[in-house]
């Protein structure tokens, strides 16, 4: 039965991870628009590279 | 309140307008009714990204939405900008949006997964222990048990402690208190057990309980926000502005902002901003929204207007004459709260159930803890039993009987179209026996109907030409109705206040308005060309699609229907004819229609009212349920528990039926859970019960409720 020392910890801290994964997830607002990341991928990025989302980096 | 409604469809003079400017930096929202896919998002983004002085421009596709992020630029630039590529913008009023990112559902959603993620952690230590590991190897897993449901269990739980604590400190008892005692209890009471060596723990029960009743309260949360997010998207688009002239300036500037005897510009087409006194020029004035009554009215200089109603005749000028107390607003907005009040009295089936079974099971308690004292002598026994007793009984399922079926009924009522508030609405609607509705704007549309079979192709054209140059309700219909036909070229189109339209079509004089100002032997609405006979043009009012198979509906499920209008006795009487509907008070104005519905109720009536006008707005918060389309005044919206996504009202029935059922199935479900407490309880009475027992008898329970509650779907 000493596996168990190992084993226990090892499925917490599995389960453990899940869960603060899904706190980031829901924290950072990624359910907020599920639709729109989902049609998001098909957007072509403009030729110097950069998103839509984010071209207001690249703005002079 | 705000009620100050101002139709921004009309462009008006845009150039004499100091446009509003965005303070720095600021978020703006816009409303994009028409986009859904990609290549909508991307060029939304470019577009408005392309505009100086936009930071940043994030598409949200699931509501429809955009959020730009700017220095001051017009709001209309954006819209402009987005209308030149062909997509449809409106602004939507930032502070109307009060719950941009819904906190509470993600504080919800955190807490069911951390109360998620321990239940089935400490499950699989509690399998281990009913499978019969003992000795060091159950204390052990006693402890990691307790090290994690400890802190979960006092962390998901916090929503229940606080509605219970609340509840607690006015003295009265609600479903959260004997489920935060049993929580409390079965995790203190198993650390106890733990410390000392003790065979049974019940943290997975406790765990269980908090995770099934979160997905309860978490589901109705959930429902609750969409629909109210839908209603509050409908406010927020209608922007409060009014066009305030200063030293010879228009300045389009936030109704709040405005002092008493400020200048006002009415446009031709909008909703007045204000009270106040006429200037200078008469005005055809459009009170239907304020009375009910169809036919505009003429007022002259120094008469007053009023907030909310409709400049139909040409543009004019008010000097703003009330604000705040005063005002005809504040006055409704004050019977609309009072009559609010008095229905929050209601209480609801959960609560009620709540009131006979809290006391309930915490005497059963006590009286297990007590008997089994005087039996054993062990207080150690006694208090597991009574705890055992506490778990078994809990209201998991009783927890989860009202929220589910209102999740799942809501949700088919909003496929059909009917946005419902809150799952109170639905038991309260569920109960009525008598439906009032409104006339104008609910029974038959805004829009009158005009009869063009009789005219001239030559006739239809000038008729057209010369409709277009009013905004006169009946000048509107004539121009949907002959929509397909180009209209005549004509001269010096000028709109005679109170009379009509008149403008010259190739060397004669047509005119298109009442009967008298025609000089005709009728005094309806009708044309005339140069010196030829007059033609009337017969109106009617339509009806609202599918009213009609709505009333025999409504009849059929056995509920009496009356008319409660403010417009003439004629026109109401004409359409209670159309629809079969007998009993109809016409002429009534908002204060007497909300104390005709509060003596109904006084008489034992319980009404649903159905109304669309400022004038419904007390009437709908005073009945006992109350509907109003999607085409009513945000007051109105709001003082409704439904409102009608759709045009038609011919589903409305079945909404009944729909509610109907589900309090049904919300009573079935109370049932079930009894029936599981009555096998159960005794046991747990006897001493025994066990842990496993708890486990299955609780997600059984809860499995039969919801399984239950998806039968909603079947109702027809």
């Amino acid at each position: 039965m000493n596996i168990l020392v190992i084993l226990i910890p090892v499925s917490l801290i599995l389960g453990l991870i899940g869960l603060l994964t899904f706190v980031w997830t829901v924290r950072t607002g990624q359910y907020d628009d599920v639709k729109g990341a989902a049609e998001r991928v098909l957007i072509e990025e403009d030729l110097e590279g950069n998103s839509t989302e984010y071209s207001s980096d690249n703005k002079g | 309140m705000n009620m100050e409604a101002t139709d921004m469809q009309q462009n008006l003079r845009k150039e004499d307008v100091h446009q509003k400017e965005i303070p720095e930096g600021k978020k703006i929202y816009l409303s994009l009714p028409g986009i859904r896919c990609a290549a909508c998002i991307a060029k939304v983004e470019r577009q408005l990204m392309a505009i100086d002085g936009v930071f940043k421009a994030h598409v949200n596709l699931s509501r429809k939405r955009v959020e730009v992020t700017a220095t001051s630029i017009p709001i209309e630039d954006l819209i402009d900008q987005l209308k030149f590529s062909g997509i449809e913008a409106l602004a939507l009023d930032a502070s109307m949006l009060a719950n941009l990112q819904d906190n509470e559902a993600k504080r919800l959603s955190i807490r069911l997964a951390v109360a998620g993620f321990a239940m089935m952690n400490v499950m699989l230590l509690s399998v281990a222990n009913w499978s019969g590991a003992g000795g060091a190897t159950r204390e052990l897993f006693h402890l990691i048990s307790a090290a994690i449901a400890l802190p979960a269990a006092l962390y998901s739980a916090q929503p229940f402690f606080k509605n219970a604590w609340a509840a607690l400190r006015n003295w009265s008892i609600n479903m959260d208190v004997p489920i935060s005692l049993a929580i409390f209890l079965a995790s203190f009471l198993s650390l106890f057990e733990t410390l000392n060596g003790g065979e049974q723990v019940y943290f997975d029960a406790a765990l269980s309980l908090t995770f099934f009743l979160l997905l309860g309260r978490y589901l109705d949360h959930v429902t609750r926000q969409s629909a109210r997010s839908a209603a509050q998207d409908l406010s927020a688009l209608q922007v409060h502005t009014a066009d305030r002239v200063s030293d010879g300036l228009i300045e389009r500037v936030a109704t709040s902002t405005l002092k008493i005897d400020d200048i006002v510009q009415i446009a031709t087409g909008m909703r007045v901003p204000v009270d106040g006194h006429l200037q200078d020029r008469p005005m055809m004035i459009d009170r239907s929204i304020l009375n009910g009554e169809t036919t505009p009215v003429l007022i002259s200089a120094g008469e007053m207007v009023h907030a909310g109603e409709v400049n139909v005749g040409a543009m004019g000028q008010i000097s703003v004459s009330t604000l705040g107390h005063n005002s005809t607003l504040q006055r409704l907005s004050e019977l609309i709260t009072s009559a609010e009040n008095q229905r929050n009295t209601y209480t609801n089936l959960a609560d009620r159930a709540a009131r006979i079974y809290a006391p309930a099971v915490h005497i059963l308690a006590a009286l297990a803890f007590l008997s089994w004292l005087a039996i054993s002598g062990d207080p150690r026994l006694a208090i597991n039993i009574a705890i055992a007793v506490l778990i078994i009984t809990c209201p998991c399922a009783l927890g989860l009987a009202v929220p589910t079926v209102s999740v799942a009924a809501i949700g088919k009522l909003f496929t059909k179209g009917f946005l419902v508030k809150d799952g109170a609405a639905l038991e309260r609607l569920a109960q009525v026996n008598l439906c009032v509705f409104d006339k104008t704007g609910t029974l038959t549309m805004a829009v009158p109907q005009v009869a063009i079979a009789n005219l001239s192709e030559t006739e239809k054209s000038i008729a057209l030409a010369l409709a277009q140059g009013s905004y006169h309700p009946l000048s509107q219909a004539l121009a949907n109705a002959l929509n397909k036909v180009t209209p005549a070229t004509v001269e010096e189109l000028e709109e005679v206040i109170g009379a009509g339209v008149q403008a010259r079509y190739e060397s004669q004089m047509a005119k298109l308005g009442n009967g008298t100002w025609l000089k005709a032997d009728f005094c309806g609405f009708g044309l005339k060309i140069g010196k030829r006979k007059p033609r009337e043009i017969p109106v009617s009012e339509t009806l609202r699609p599918g009213v009609q198979p709505m009333i025999s509906g409504l009849k059929k499920s056995g509920l009496a229907v009356n008319i409660l209008s403010g417009d003439r006795f004629e026109n109401a009487e004409a359409i209670g004819k159309v629809l079969g509907i007998s009993s109809i008070i016409s002429e009534v104005d908002a204060e007497e229609k909300h104390a005709i519905l509060t003596e109904l109720s006084t008489v034992g009536h319980k009404v649903l009212m159905v109304g669309d006008g400022l004038n419904d707005t007390a009437a709908l918060a005073a009945a006992y349920a109350s509907i109003a389309p999607a085409s009513a005044l945000d007051a109105s919206r709001n003082a409704a528990d439904i409102v009608v996504l759709r045009e038609d009202f011919g589903d409305l029935p079945s909404v009944i039926s729909i509610a109907r059922s589900a309090v049904r199935l919300s009573k079935q479900n109370f049932f079930i859970a009894a029936c599981y407490n009555l096998v159960a309880v005794p046991l747990a009475l006897l001493g025994l019960a066990t842990p496993l027992m708890a486990a299955i008898a609780m997600s059984a329970s809860s499995l039969t409720v919801l399984l239950n509650a998806l039968r909603v779907k079947y109702v027809t």
